[in-house]
Order: structure tokens, then sequence, then C-alpha cells
């Protein structure tokens, strides 16, 4: 009963708002850094690991392998095999979950206090030294050709493959980062040991921590979990050099609904007009209900459940793209509208009260995402590979605040490229060619 | 030497059950009804200054009338078009201008709108939502429009994905006579006639502070939005027409096994479906739903279940399978099985498979270390939902707009608790009966 009342005095005592995070940078005896939120009032802990590189590191024809290698590392390490580990990470009421991007590899942990030795010892085996058994490889590789084949038949994922394909020619990020069927068919075990001795890396590790847990303790926890990974020796892809046509590629597939995705030149996140650009994805096509293209393609026409732009942030390529879909007779529609959009965008530039309307919403809006230890955590790792300073979040609604109605317009017309924006949609669209 | 303490207090622990036992949630929750009988839940986390409010309705699709299928969802796009007060698009707009964020979700029970917001606009929210209550205002154009949205919502969700329109059919056949077996969001024929009448039809049926829960989460204190709600919500009357009961016709015994078979190019992975009619979670009395819901873990909840453990593991006949019970429902509900074959297993192979693991766990039992280890994640979660009030206040949304109380959800994680292996037992026997089932096929091309 001890730890319940402590709870309770917790909540009382606690104070009413948290106005900033009150990160703390951590450096081990070994060397790692990792950023740390210390929030005691609930017994646990989420820890968040970035091993950046990703799918884009997969060697020459074998495409997949950084995939199926991921999915390889709760399948057995050490003493215990797949089910023998999912048994005791099920009994401490841990959750490991690993993932895989073109330009990371990703660890979400979260661990309750009362056993977090435990369940750190079994994150660091999983992660170390996993096992890579021969029955536990061919039993992921299948699951891995069912989400293949699924791909194949899903529009959008198609779309999206269709898409990657045009832009980025031969650079990794062209082929899916799963593989196909062929490729992850071809991969053995010595290419997932490459794969993982390629990957997870200790030069090129980040770490938050957010919960029940000091600076000491976490520290300790860094050098016991990432101290025996080896160093990197494969270099990261280079830049991809972009290739944007303009114009509609079609690809047909049978279906009723269009699914349109579209694409052009991006923003580094370092460019001193980066924060007009966020401001003008937004107004465009970024937020949820309030852009124009939502306005103009959904509420004035009816033509979509939904249509959307981002600004696309890859390590080597940055992009500004969007999806739609619409019935296979108003596709055509739809994209002309997004068309008209982007240009008289690029020409007119915004009004004052749109700017002002998206820098209330986006202010507003930020001290709202640190609500959790688990979205915390995810937002200080992220902040951490995009390089920026720790005092960031102190300084970001400052920055939203600086853009004026001229920058605005002035990188949209820097950026905003009607004649490069191109378009991919699956399906069987009429009065598209 | 604090580490050394600190594995000391693990070995200590290690040996008794998991301290998460002493954790619930219901430290952080308040509740009330207001004089017009608005039902009003606050839950309290003061770690940001954010607050979710939510207003759920206790109608959903399943209370639509016959042939007007998709209004209910229909219904809750057009809550977004104007009020009295409110332009078109104003209500978004406004939350974004305040940097909130807002939507809206309808289910068979239910009908729900949130707004996530900075703590000090709680009360704009209120006074927004408590209007388009009993004011919103609609044109034909609103209703054109917004309908060709649903239509292709309805594309998106449905239309281009086979094993959507797969679940589609097979939820029409396991239900013959409750609502239960017609989409949420409709038939495609239904919806292209839905009309305004249609919609304020249902609205003024159905939209009052009577039929209404409020879940407030987040930095606010329950004095603060009793203060509040009575302000808002507390000046709009009940609505003596609410109809008592929700009266739904119910399913009769089944007493046929039924099959059937989905044919679609775009399946790339063909699967087989089985659902078993099952009770649902009652006030007072949700002893059985807990046994199922500890079934479906047991039989299938993850890679040291049952299923995977044979047909994943041992035969390697399958590439995924799974068990699920949704315990949370006005009405029966369904216990459901599904196995994904590894390529050269037939359908008819993996259906065999899966009959077999049934009986062979009949035969065997539970094995008490799983279902221990199942105990303490569940004890766990407890302590992680505290990281998630939004979590928590949909749990409390979605069942008390299915038929239980506070107090039912409260005691619910200890009722899990107490199942016993026996309980499982007697849960799959009554429930896993072959006659009782619907058994669906999902595959490329006639096999």
């Amino acid at each position: 009963m001890l730890r319940y009342c402590l709870i309770a005095l917790t909540l009382i005592v606690t104070t009413p708002a948290r106005a900033a995070v009150d990160i703390q940078p951590v450096t081990s005896p070994g060397g790692f850094e990792a950023w740390l939120v210390e929030e005691h009032s609930i017994p646990f802990v989420a820890l968040e690991l970035r091993f950046k590189g990703g799918a884009a590191l997969d060697l020459p024809g074998k495409k997949g392998a950084t995939n199926l290698m991921v999915g390889l590392l709760e399948e057995g390490t050490g003493d215990l095999d797949a089910r023998g580990f999912a048994r005791e990470v099920e009994g401490l009421a841990a959750s490991f979950e690993y993932d895989v991007y073109d330009d990371a590899v990703t660890v979400s942990a979260r661990f309750l206090t009362e056993n977090q030795d435990e369940a750190l010892a079994l994150l660091r085996g999983s992660l170390v030294a996993p096992r890579f058994d021969e029955d536990a490889v061919e039993r992921v590789r299948g699951q891995v050709l069912s989400a293949i084949r699924s791909d194949l038949k899903s529009p959008r994922d198609i779309a999206s493959q269709a898409m990657s394909e045009l832009l980025y020619g031969d650079h990794p990020y062209a082929l899916p980062l799963m593989g196909t069927l062929d490729s992850v068919e071809a991969l053995s075990r010595d290419d997932l040991v490459t794969a993982h001795q390629n990957s997870l890396t200790r030069d090129r590790v980040y770490v938050s921590a957010v919960g029940d847990i000091t600076a000491d303790e976490l520290s300790a926890l860094l050098d016991s979990l990432l101290a025996d990974l080896p160093e990197a020796t494969v270099p990261l892809p280079g830049p991809a050099s972009l290739n944007l046509p303009g114009g509609t590629e079609v690809v047909e597939f049978e279906t009723p609904q269009s699914v349109a995705l579209f694409a052009q030149g991006g923003i580094e996140r370092e460019d001193p007009d980066f924060f007009p650009a966020f401001i003008l994805d937004l107004i465009i096509g970024g937020g949820s209900f309030e852009s124009r293209l939502m306005e103009e393609v959904r509420e004035k026409r009816g033509l979509t459940y939904g249509v959307y732009s981002f600004l696309a942030d890859k390590d080597q390529a940055k992009l500004w793209m969007g999806s739609v879909a619409s019935a296979n007779d108003r596709v055509a529609q739809a994209v002309s509208v997004i068309r008209d959009e982007w240009a008289k965008a690029a020409e007119d530039g915004v009004t004052a009260e749109e700017l002002q309307d998206a820098k209330t919403y986006l202010t507003g809006a930020y001290p709202l995402r640190f609500d959790s230890n688990a979205s915390i955590a995810n937002i200080m790792v992220a902040m951490q590979m995009d390089n920026m300073p720790i005092d960031y979040i102190a300084t970001r609604n400052d920055r939203v605040n600086a853009v004026t109605l001229e920058d605005i317009n002035r990188v949209a017309k820097r950026l905003l490229d009607p004649e490069a924006l191109t378009f991919v949609v699956v399906g069987q669209p009429v009065g598209l060619e | 030497m604090k580490r050394f303490t600190a594995v000391l207090a693990t070995l200590m622990t290690f040996s008794q059950p998991l301290q998460a036992a002493d954790h619930n949630t219901s430290d952080l929750v308040t509740d009330f009804t207001l004089d017009n009988g608005l039902e009003v839940v606050v839950i309290e986390d003061h770690r940001a200054p954010v607050v979710v409010h939510m207003l759920w309705y206790r109608a959903g699709s399943a209370d639509e009338p016959v042939g007007q299928s998709g209004v209910a969802h229909f219904l809750e796009h057009l809550l977004f078009k104007g009020t009295e007060t409110l332009e078109p698009g104003e209500f978004s707009a406004t939350v974004a201008k305040n940097g909130g964020t807002d939507n809206a979700f309808t289910s068979y029970d239910y009908t729900g709108y949130y707004q996530r917001v900075a703590a000090d606009r709680l009360e704009l929210m209120m006074k927004m939502e408590s209007d388009r209550m009993v004011n919103i205002r609609l044109t034909e154009e609103d209703i054109a429009t917004e309908r060709d949205v649903i239509l292709e919502e309805r594309n998106q969700r449905v239309e281009n994905n086979a094993s959507a329109l797969f679940r589609e059919q097979k939820r029409a056949v396991q239900y013959l006579n409750h609502r239960y077996g017609v989409p949420i969001i409709g038939w495609r024929h239904e919806m292209e006639e839905l009309s305004m009448e249609d919609a304020l039809s249902y609205y003024g049926t159905y939209y009052s502070p009577n039929n209404a829960i409020l879940v407030v989460a987040g930095d606010v204190t329950p004095d603060q939005v009793e203060a509040l709600a009575q302000k808002y919500y507390g000046v709009i009357p009940a609505n003596p027409d609410l109809p008592t009961e929700r009266l739904r016709s119910q399913e009769p015994p089944q007493t046929a096994a039924r099959r059937m078979t989905f044919v679609d190019p775009r399946v790339a992975q063909p699967y087989v479906s089985r659902s078993y009619l099952a009770p649902e979670r009652n006030s007072g009395d949700q002893a059985e739903a807990a046994a199922l819901r500890m079934l479906s873990e047991v039989l299938g909840g993850g890679q040291t279940a049952v299923m995977a453990e044979k047909l994943q593991f041992e035969t390697q006949q399958a590439v995924y399978s799974g068990a699920f019970y949704g315990g949370t429902s006005l009405d029966r509900t369904t216990f459901d099985l599904v196995v994904v074959p590894t390529p050269g297993v037939s359908l008819e192979e993996a259906e065999a498979a899966m009959d077999q693991v049934l009986v062979e766990f009949l035969e065997e039992g539970v094995d008490e270390a799983h279902l221990e280890r199942i105990k303490t994640q569940i004890r766990a979660s407890e302590i992680y939902a505290r990281d998630d009030v939004e979590g928590l206040a949909n749990r409390y949304g979605r069942s008390l707009t299915q038929g239980l109380t506070v107090q039912d959800v409260q005691d619910w994680p200890n009722v899990l608790q107490a199942v016993t292996a026996e309980d499982i037992m007697a849960a799959a026997r009554k429930v896993l009966n072959p006659k009782t089932s619907v058994t669906g096929y999902l595959m490329a091309e006639e096999g």
C-alpha cells in the first residue's frame, strides 16, 4: 500500500503545469550521450534508441537484409530461443518494439522500475547478441514475404513504390525497404549477421529516456546496453539526385478508387527558409481540416475523404509531397484542383490572416505534444537526430513567430514549383494519361 | 551502493506478485451527474497543461432506422457544419486557432466528439460542443457535398480493400437479425439516398444531455469541470422523448454453422477467419466476459499463445494466427480466430489445423505459468495507462455508452485477475461450439 500513498501525494504536490520540459544531457563513462527527463510520478521508463542508417545501408543486391534482421532481434538471444525470449519479456511486463525506416533502425522500450535490471538485460541481449536461429530466420522470412506480397496488391503501396522508383533512380531509396520477393528469398544468415554489424553501431546511436530513472542510473544503463556494439564501417549513402519530370504517371490497377501521390523538391532543415516553408506547407495542405487543399478538394467539392501535403525530410532527399484518393471518375478533377492550388500559392502566396492563424495553431499546439513520457521520449530522440540544440524547445515558438508575410511569400516563389509537381496515380483513372 | 539496494529490492519483489498489483487508475477519476441527466467523468493528470474534452452519445449505427444505414456517421460529419452561431467549418477552425486538434468517431453503439487543447481553453470547447448538441443548421449543399465525402470515405476504407470487404460480408453473415451486421459507414446504396431529414431525425432523437457522457481528462480539477459543465451543458433541457431503452432486434439462437467465401483478385494473402457469437460485459456481471478475454490471450494473444505455439512454431502451417474478443459491447459480441497460412498450405488445411488446436486445447487446458504472465501484464498495463489519460478517457467513454458504469470500469482489472484456469475452460467449452460458428475464407481466386 505504501506505493499507492506515494502516488496520491505526488499528485497533490505537483505544480499545476510544466511550461517547459527540463531536459538533462547525460554522458556515460563510456562516452555515450543521452537526453533525460526525470518523471518519478509513474514507476516506469520510456526509452528510445535510434541507429542512424537503416534500410539505406543494405548492401547492393541485399535489399531487405536490415528489415529481416530487425525482425529477428526479438527472436532469441543467449540461452533463450524465440519463445523463451517472449516468455521472459511477458513475465516482466516490459515492451520492446524494433522497427526499420529508410534512414534508421528504431527501438522503443518501456519497462517497470521494479524489474528494470532484468528488462534491460533482455533488451541488451536482443541488440548485442541476437541468435538468428535457422528456424526463426525462415519463420520471419515467411512473414516478410507475406507482407511484400500484400504491398504488391495495395493501391497505396503500389503508388508509393512507383513514386520511389520514379524519384530516386539508382539510389537505395528506390527499392522498397522490405526488399523484393527475390532479394528476400536469397538472403542468407551471413547477410543478416552483416546487416546487424553494419546498422546497430555504437557511433551512430541516439538515446532518450523519460520516466522513473535518475541521470546516474541512465548513465550506467547506456554503457551496459551499448558498449559491446561495433563501430560503423559502412558509409551512409550520399544524397539522392531527384528525378521530378512533372506530369502524371498512371499505374493501371483494378480498384474503384484511385490513389494519387504527388511530389516536388523540398528544403533542408538547416535552411534559413525552413520555418517559412514549414508554415507554408501547413497552410497549403499540412493541417488537418484547415488547409487550402482540404477546403477546395473536400469541403467545397466533396472529391475526397482526405488530402494532405507534407515536407518529407529524408536524410538524403528533401521532398515536398502529398496524397489524395478519389473515385476513378473524379480523381482527374482532384488532381486538377491540387495543381491549380499549387500554382496559385506559388503566384500569390498566402494572406496575412492565414499566416496569423497558422502561427497561433503551431505555437498553441506545440506545448500540447509534451504530455506523456512516451511522446517526450520520441520528440527528444528525433531532436538529437536532427542536430537540434538541447534548448530548442524553449526557442521553437519564437522561430515560428519570427516568420513574416514577406518571408513566406518570398519562399512560396522560391520553392513552389508547379512545373515540377509530379503525380503518380494508381487505379483506373478516367481522363488522366 | 544505490545500485546494490536497487538489485536487492528487485530480488525481493521477484518472489512476490508484481508491485503493480497495488496500482489501478481509479484514484485519478471523479464522476457526477448533472440534473438534466448528463453524466460527467473527470480524469486528472497534472503533468502537462493539456486537456482532452470528449462528448459521447449513447447512439451509434446500431440505433439507426431501417433503410438509413450510415446516418449516424453521416450526422457525425455534419456536426462540423454550422450552427445558429457558428459558420460552417468555424468549429474546427476555432479549435485550430487555439492550438488544438479535434475529430469525431462513430461506432455501433456510440458517437463521440473530441478536442485536445491547452487546459485554459476548456471553457471555449464546452461552449461550442454544447452549442452543436442542439443547434446545428444545415443546407442542402452541405448534404450533397458531405454525402460525396462519406462515399469517398467508404471507397477508401472498404471498397479499395479486399480484406475490409470480406470482413463486412462476414459480419453480415454472423448477425442474422441484429444491426451489428450492417456496416457502421453504411451500405453504399443506402448512403447514396441519405437526406437532411434523415440526419436531423436521428439528431433530434438521440442528441441530448440525458443521452450523453462528458469525459474531461488532463490538467483540470473536478470542481472546475463541474462549474463549466453546469454553465454550458447544464442549461440544456433533457429530452423527455428520448427512448427509454435501446431496443434492437436481438440474434436468435444459432443452430447451424455458417460458411462463406469471398473472392477478389486484389487478395495477396489468403486467410481463414472464424467467429462465434459470445456474451459481452454486463454491468455488475463481468466474470464470463473476463474469462473470454483471458481465453483470447491464452489462445491467440501473441508469440507464446497456444495457436502461435502450435501453428507457427510446431507445424509451421501459419504465418500468423490470433484470437480476439471485444467484450465492451451493448449487445452480443463475437469471439474471433484468424489463421494466415504459409505458402503451400490451403485454407482447408489451415482451418483443419485451427480446429485441431481447439480440440487439443479443450483436452489439455490452460498452462498456469502462461496465465500468470498474462495477469502480470494486465497489472502492469494499469501503470502504463497512467501515462496515457486520453486512452483512459476512451476507456470510460466506450464503457459508459455500452451499458457499463464507472464502477464496472474500475472493477474490471480485478475481475480479470480473479479469472481461474477453470473459468477459462468453462468459457471455452461454452463459446467455441462448431454449431454456433461462422467461417470465412478470403482468397484471390476460386479454390
